[in-house]
């Protein structure tokens, strides 16, 4: 048998180019078609370049995707360090520069993309009943991305069925709640509303006005509010409880869809440092408390008749918007991918996640379990962590991790080498375990007191987080 | 007053000696390496090659952590050690006075002595040194042979052709692992392998290397000629005596040391890949040469080093792997070849296999080998030491599972169905 295997050598690198080329060269096209649909002024009809586009970067991802299938399934991010769009090289810093412009423009001057837009008006006036406007050209494309994205995640992980599944989920709730119904809604004469986005993160959802448009408007107003308030008040704590943040953050979530398909191949770009995660803390819960007081201080105003301030609390929802909601969220937040990473804002600025965070950590059942004393430290999981926790600090003394920012992706589980890693959603005695290494009790013979206490006293060993105990002696 | 704890090799071992002694103790402690100024993960050098991580992901603590717990790091190539004076001499004659001295000094890989294991793009892989040379010796090659058919024999497979370089493996045994691994688990990798488009060459070994300046073609034991630029040289490595051995402590393979990792001379251990356990020592294995015995090793030898006199003592066996795709668990007793007083189970699934030995006469369960799916190590170890029968093991399975949610129940409904 020996020698069938070298009938499989895989001599086959040219082959594996030329097809590259032909992928490359469909995205080629698709991006030309782009460029003439955004400079086109009307020349050319842009309903048909931007379709034309569409084909070209459709046809070109799924031959690019094909080659995939061609390799055995199995965890590979081969070069994912090499390749300059992946490891902030030219590549990398371009396409940020071109998220973050695209941005910019969406939410400044979305006049330079005039044709763009009307390039989706057929596609507009099908589904929503009205011409096209910005944001229907971007959540369009959003949407786009996360499918398109998600197909490739699930060649990627295809022998990993949680992967698959949860990027199913994430794809269903984008094309579903965040695009087709919101915009069905606005054609039926109903109100544009989002099923999968709550208070904090759509913020307004709990103001004042948004109370008072949908108990004036017409039809489901009265069940929107009623559903809204149920998923923040009662869902949210309960489905934590359950199973973690994860339930929303990579599984409903259309910030959190868009970091899992889009913004996989830039996961790595994390930042694991221990003062990166002091930032964070600070960060994302003061946007917290931030959101939490201008809604307070809107109820306020409004109970108050405009009393409250006077209109200080209008102008202070209007810069929360601006600069958490916009800038935050949109350039930052998506803009930055090739450079900080995909969960840029999930991390450090979205106050649903620092809400579903400390619901998680305090109350909840959801762990991940280290396996005994397999870990190799090999740092494959921290590498991959998108939110940035160093997993491999906690795996390689045998530590359960039980962490706020995580969402649950599962990535570390399914990145390591040596079958370490679990997500559980077990009971809630020893969910924080110690660090117990397993030999723990073969290898420390017990230190009896008095040799203990011939000891001088230590300053604390510094291991960095703080943690429940520290006496794996 | 403090003492001065130095310790010669930054490895898992040495590391987590210096650790635990920080733990434990007030005592000054230096860590001297001649590889990297920070601790990395050896087991992650292939991650690299393949660029899954760059060197700063492999460092399991930040720069920062060193200083901060008062480990002193020395970059230095220790030359040779004055027992009488208890000095460490370093390359570069910054030499380092101790109180203790712990020895960890690791592996080097086998040479055997083939013609031409000296040409320029032949070598093995062990440290970040290795690395730096596979780097340089593999580029634009267009053909490369891995001699040895073990663990880092097929991670350096499996390099190479992350990087789209075609492979030839030699392989000595019949099948790949065989001493180690039951025939099914090995004829699983086997189809492993090829599936990767390796070339596969197994009851074959090195004859010699052919190449004026550099390797251009190995010469096999069936005769055949392989023309390559790149030959990696992966059959086993062997414990790192050479400053042991130039300073008068008593070496056999490694350095002789008893279960307390006391060497022939005061005040000097050595522990880790590079020790040997004496005569009177803990059992068959003398040197080992895992990750998990290093971590072990480091982790005992330090409450030595500390005034606490600790023997080292074995737990119940488990080791782990990754071969490929598949991953692989072993917990207990799995010999390669079946042995009479062992009844084994099997259940596969595709690349899903689990292996469950118990002992013929009383059912108690005695080893696991786990392939494509994840076991709990508490759970089998738990069962193993307290002697549960298989029959037990067999009805309450699922409590050893570890595999990720939604995973195939394939090989449990076989065991289930027993």
């Amino acid at each position: 048998m020996e020698h069938q295997a070298s009938l499989q050598l895989t001599s086959s690198g040219a082959d594996y180019s030329a097809h590259q080329k032909i992928g490359l060269a469909f995205i080629g096209v698709g991006l030309l078609a782009l460029l003439i649909t955004f400079l086109g002024e009307g020349a050319l009809n842009p309903t048909v370049t931007l379709a034309l586009s569409l084909a070209g970067l459709l046809a070109g991802s799924g031959i690019l995707f094909v080659r995939m299938l061609h390799q055995p399934a199995g965890v590979n991010n081969n070069g994912v360090w090499f390749s300059g769009a992946t490891a902030r090289g030219m590549a990398g810093w371009i396409l940020g520069i071109v998220f973050t412009g695209f941005y910019i423009l969406l939410y400044w001057t979305p006049s330079n993309l005039e044709q763009l837009i009307r390039g989706t008006d057929a596609l507009s006036y099908a589904i929503r009943g009205s011409a096209a406007d910005q944001w229907f050209l971007y959540g369009l494309f959003y949407t786009l991305a996360v499918l398109v994205m998600g197909i490739r995640m699930l060649i990627k992980y295809r022998d990993n069925r949680y992967q698959i599944l949860r990027t199913i989920s994430v794809m269903f709730f984008q094309l579903g709640l965040a695009f087709l119904i919101p915009n069905l809604m606005v054609l039926l004469n109903q109100p544009e509303f989002y099923f999968s986005y709550f208070w904090p993160l759509k913020y307004d959802y709990l103001w004042p006005s948004t109370f008072s448009s949908l108990t004036q408007g017409p039809g489901l107003g009265i069940f929107l509010l009623f559903w809204t308030a149920v998923m923040t008040v009662i869902a949210t704590p309960v489905l934590t409880y359950f199973f973690g943040k994860r339930w929303y953050c990579s599984w409903v979530c259309g910030c959190g869809g868009l970091a899992e398909t889009a913004g996989d191949p830039f996961r790595h770009l994390s930042d694991k440092s221990t003062k990166a995660w002091k930032i964070e803390r600070w960060m994302v819960h003061s946007v917290l408390v931030f959101v939490i007081v201008t809604t307070l201080m809107l109820w306020g105003n409004q109970w108050m008749g405009g009393g409250l301030l006077g209109g200080m609390s209008q102008e202070f929802s209007r810069w929360y918007g601006f600069f958490i909601g916009l800038i935050f969220a949109g350039v930052i937040g998506v803009g930055f991918y090739p450079v900080m990473g995909s969960r840029v804002w999930c991390r450090f600025g979205c106050p649903m996640a620092a809400v579903l965070g400390l619901l998680q950590k305090y109350f909840s059942r959801f762990r991940i379990t280290t396996n005994g004393g397999q870990c190799i430290s090999c740092g494959n999981c921290s590498t991959y962590c998108e939110m940035g926790i160093d997993v491999r600090w906690y795996a390689q003394r045998g530590q359960n991790i039980v962490r706020a920012s995580c969402v649950g992706c599962g990535m570390c589980a399914t990145v390591c080498p040596r079958g370490v890693l679990r997500l559980e959603n077990g009971p809630l005695e020893a969910r924080y375990n110690g660090p117990v290494l397993i030999h723990h009790d073969d290898m420390s013979v017990q230190l009896d007191e008095t040799w203990k206490q011939s000891r001088p006293i230590m300053p604390p060993f510094q291991e960095d987080l703080p943690i429940l105990t520290d006496d794996d002696l | 007053m403090a003492r001065h704890i130095v310790i010669i090799g930054n490895g898992i071992t040495g590391i987590t000696a210096a650790r635990f002694i920080r733990k434990l103790s007030d005592d000054r402690v230096t860590v001297v390496s001649s590889e990297t100024d920070h601790f990395y993960a050896r087991t992650a050098l292939m991650y690299i090659y393949m660029g899954h991580m760059r060197y700063q992901e492999t460092k399991p603590y930040e720069d920062h952590f060193w200083s901060r717990n008062r480990i002193n790091l020395v970059r230095g190539y220790a030359t040779q050690i004055d027992p009488g004076q208890k000095v460490v001499g370093i390359a570069d004659g910054n030499d380092i006075a101790y109180d203790a001295l712990l020895l960890a000094t690791g592996s080097q890989s086998n040479k055997f002595g083939w013609p031409g294991q000296d040409l320029l793009g032949v070598q093995g892989l062990y440290g970040m040194q290795d690395l730096a040379l596979m780097e340089r010796n593999t580029r634009n090659i267009t053909h490369a042979v891995v001699v040895g058919g073990g663990l880092i024999g097929i991670e350096m497979a499996e390099m190479l052709h992350a990087r789209q370089i075609p492979v030839t493996f030699l392989v000595r045994e019949n099948s790949y692992m065989d001493y180690l691994l039951p025939k099914e688990e090995s004829a699983l990798i086997n189809r492993e392998i090829a599936e990767h488009g390796i070339d596969l060459r197994l009851n074959t070994e090195l004859k010699s290397i052919r190449g004026r300046k550099t390797a251009e073609a190995v010469e096999t034991s069936q005769n055949e000629r392989i023309e390559c630029q790149f030959v990696g040289l992966t059959a086993g490595v062997h414990p790192n005596i050479d400053l042991a051995k130039a300073s008068g402590i008593g070496t056999n393979r490694g350095i002789v040391v008893n279960e307390f990792f006391e060497t022939s001379l005061p005040d000097i251990y050595a522990a880790g890949d590079c020790a040997e356990f004496n005569a009177d020592g803990i059992g068959s294995r003398r040197i080992e040469q895992l990750w998990y015995t290093g971590r072990a090793h480091g982790k005992v030898v330090a409450k030595t080093l500390c005034g606490h006199r600790t023997p080292y003592r074995r737990g119940v066996f488990y080791n782990s792997a990754k071969f490929f795709t598949v991953e692989y668990q072993t917990y207990g007793d799995v010999p390669a070849q079946p042995e009479p007083h062992i009844r084994s189970r099997l259940f596969q699934s595709g690349r899903k296999l689990l292996r469950i030995n118990s002992d013929r006469e009383s059912g108690r369960v005695l080893g696991f080998n786990a392939m494509g799916v994840r076991l709990r190590q508490d759970q089998c170890e738990a069962w193993i030491r307290s002697g549960t029968s298989i029959k037990n093991v067999l009805a309450s399975l699922v409590k050893a599972r570890f595999d990720a949610e939604f995973y195939s129940n394939a090989v449990y409904r076989q065991a289930a169905a027993v």
